[in-house]
């Protein structure tokens, strides 16, 4: 009894010290960038020290905010990402309510199709568009980020709400039929708040996905004043003859947060959302 | 969309078929278009396009001389190592890369599955990673492996272990080290929820009659968990070959494909064709090549999973 009791007691410290090794590797890099944004250029120069900054000071968010219009690239971020959330959760309503109700037997054939976009590879959007938003002068434009970010947007969220409303009971919807509500009443008022769990995981993966992106701003937004937040962070705090990661890491830092908060709030969701999409074939 | 509506409205249950059939039609495509048209204009035509430009002499900067030219850019793909040395670069990325990611996310799939108190703050911390920007946790890790405001070379020096003064993007090997562990770190959490999602509709059942058939864990796990997980595993693996063999992001941030070209990946490489050589015939010419590695992939991808209704 004894020795299987110590036997217990040490397997179950085993995998608490492997939950807390995982969970270092996960959280350890945010402290280290945390902690180098509020070093001082000084401290900076000498090389890292210690653990933690001798000196604390928001100095480089200062100059990050005054002097670098960080502010900016996270509007334009929040802007094109919340664009692109907004188209798509349209569009895929739309298209998932017309599969699911009005056309089933284009389910298969639609849902492999927006499957097969899903798997594009995105370096072989970049060039034929950058020539088409050259053409009709959207380079520099929201719009162009906005429509090229449904690419990562649209897939996700049609197949997690085409998954949503097929759980949804035909009764509810022929009900509001018989009252003589259209199509798109029956959609808005009856669907919609039913369908609104899935709703809001597809907005916020959509609106995670638009936010990471990286190649179409660098591609498409050659104007500083139209960088999306991790554009703006790679041209962030370079000299010639340092890199200043402490401004850098300030970027990270303001850029995480709205992820991280997302995360927290919705982190059942997205889980969901996620395996959900994955693996109803 | 409102003329598409009103048409249901009448629809009543002694219209002719055929007249229901088609307005059923029309009303479908109402409901589809935008999603397909949409998906077409930044997906399908960009693909017909650069397979018309692979067959072009088309660079930007030498207006002009835009001509028919055949197969020569595809020619110059094969010919000129400047495909081939990064397509083996990136296929050795992309089998190392997603091995690690692949046992990391089993094991991390295991833990997440057990119950224990502050589940739910592991789960949290390990999406994080996830979710965050691909260029953070570029310039995250670039930070960390820095050799003067680094992490890793202090610690390395803390604990009197070699390599603590290796200035990391220096050497070829070390440079995809960081590039590996920066997207090891970011990635692996993805494919850890993939599989505890296989896990979660693993029936206990299965675990209770292996049990007192005498099967122990070890047996357990490769005679029930392993078989079961397959649908997942497949899933996981699929999805992160695909975008392991696209890398981008990570690669600009951290290295900018150097020292010399020796971090340049497929995508990189076609990249730089576009937007810094301005040559849209040969860039094309690497994006065919590369969409028909990814159609590859998706292809084996619907034929493993079926697609069902």
């Amino acid at each position: 009894m004894r020795v299987s009791a110590w036997r217990r007691l040490l397997g179950e410290g085993s995998f608490s010290l492997v939950v807390m090794v995982v969970v270092s590797i996960a959280v350890f890099p945010f402290y280290w960038i945390l902690t180098t944004s509020l070093k001082t250029d000084h401290e900076l120069s000498l090389g890292t020290h210690g653990l933690w900054p001798a000196a604390w000071t928001l100095q480089s968010y200062v100059t990050l905010l005054a002097q670098y219009n960080f502010l900016i690239p996270l509007a334009n971020s929040a802007l094109v990402a919340a664009g692109t959330t907004l188209v798509s959760l349209v569009a895929g309503l739309l298209t998932a309510y017309g599969l699911v109700r009005v056309v089933p037997r284009a389910r298969v054939a639609v849902l492999g199709f927006i499957l097969a976009t899903a798997f594009f590879p995105v370096i072989a959007m970049v060039g034929p568009l950058f020539f088409v938003y050259r053409d009709l002068q959207l380079l520099n434009n929201y719009l162009a980020l906005i429509v090229t970010y449904l690419i990562y947007a649209l897939p996700i969220t049609v197949w997690m709400l085409v998954s949503i409303l097929g759980q949804i009971p035909k009764d509810m919807e022929e009900a509001g039929m018989v009252d003589g509500a259209t199509t798109f009443q029956v959609l808005w008022r009856i669907l919609l708040p039913l369908a609104l769990p899935g709703v809001f995981t597809a907005a916020i993966l959509s609106f995670i996905l638009s936010w990471n992106d990286f190649i179409f701003a660098l591609s498409f937004m050659t104007d500083p004043a139209r960088y999306t937040a991790p554009l703006a962070i790679v041209n962030l705090g370079q000299s010639q003859y340092q890199v200043f990661y402490n401004i850098i890491d300030a970027g990270v830092v303001i850029t995480t947060i709205p992820i991280v908060v997302l995360v927290l709030i919705a982190q059942r969701r997205i889980i969901a959302g996620l395996s959900a999409g994955s693996l109803k074939g | 969309m409102g003329a598409a509506a009103s048409p249901e409205a009448e629809l009543g249950p002694v219209r002719p078929a055929a007249g229901r059939a088609f307005r059923r039609w029309t009303m479908a495509g109402a409901f589809l278009a935008p999603t397909i048209v949409l998906l077409v204009a930044i997906a399908g035509f960009p693909l017909a396009y650069n397979l018309y430009n692979s067959f072009l002499h088309l660079v930007l900067t030498e207006p002009g001389t835009e001509r028919f030219v055949g197969l020569a850019n595809y020619r110059q793909l094969v010919a000129s190592g400047d495909f081939l040395q990064p397509f083996i670069r990136t296929s050795f990325f992309t089998l190392v890369s997603v091995a690690l990611e692949f046992v990391a996310g089993l094991g991390l799939a295991l833990i997440m599955h057990r119950r224990f108190w502050g589940r739910g703050l592991v789960r949290a911390a390990v999406l994080v990673p996830w979710a965050v920007p691909t260029v953070v946790s570029g310039m995250l890790w670039k930070n960390m492996f820095d050799p003067g405001s680094g992490f890793v070379d202090w610690g390395l020096g803390a604990l009197h272990l070699p390599g603590a003064t290796t200035a990391w993007l220096n050497g070829v090997w070390t440079s995809w080290t960081v590039i590996l562990v920066a997207d090891a770190w970011k990635n692996t959490p993805f494919l850890a929820l993939i599989l505890l999602a296989g896990l979660q509709v693993i029936p206990d059942d299965l675990y209770e009659q292996a049990r007192i058939d005498g099967a122990g864990v070890l047996r357990r796990f490769r005679h029930v968990t392993l078989p079961m997980l397959k649908p997942a595993v497949l899933v996981a693996l699929i999805f992160r070959t695909l975008s392991a063999f696209l890398i981008f992001d990570v690669i600009y941030v951290i290295t900018g494909g150097g020292p010399g070209s020796a971090t340049e990946t497929l995508s990189y490489v076609n990249w730089r064709a576009f937007l810094v050589e301005t040559n849209f015939g040969y860039g094309g010419a690497i994006s065919v090549a590369l969409t028909l590695i990814a159609l590859l992939i998706a292809l084996v991808y619907m034929r493993v999973l079926r697609l069902e209704t």
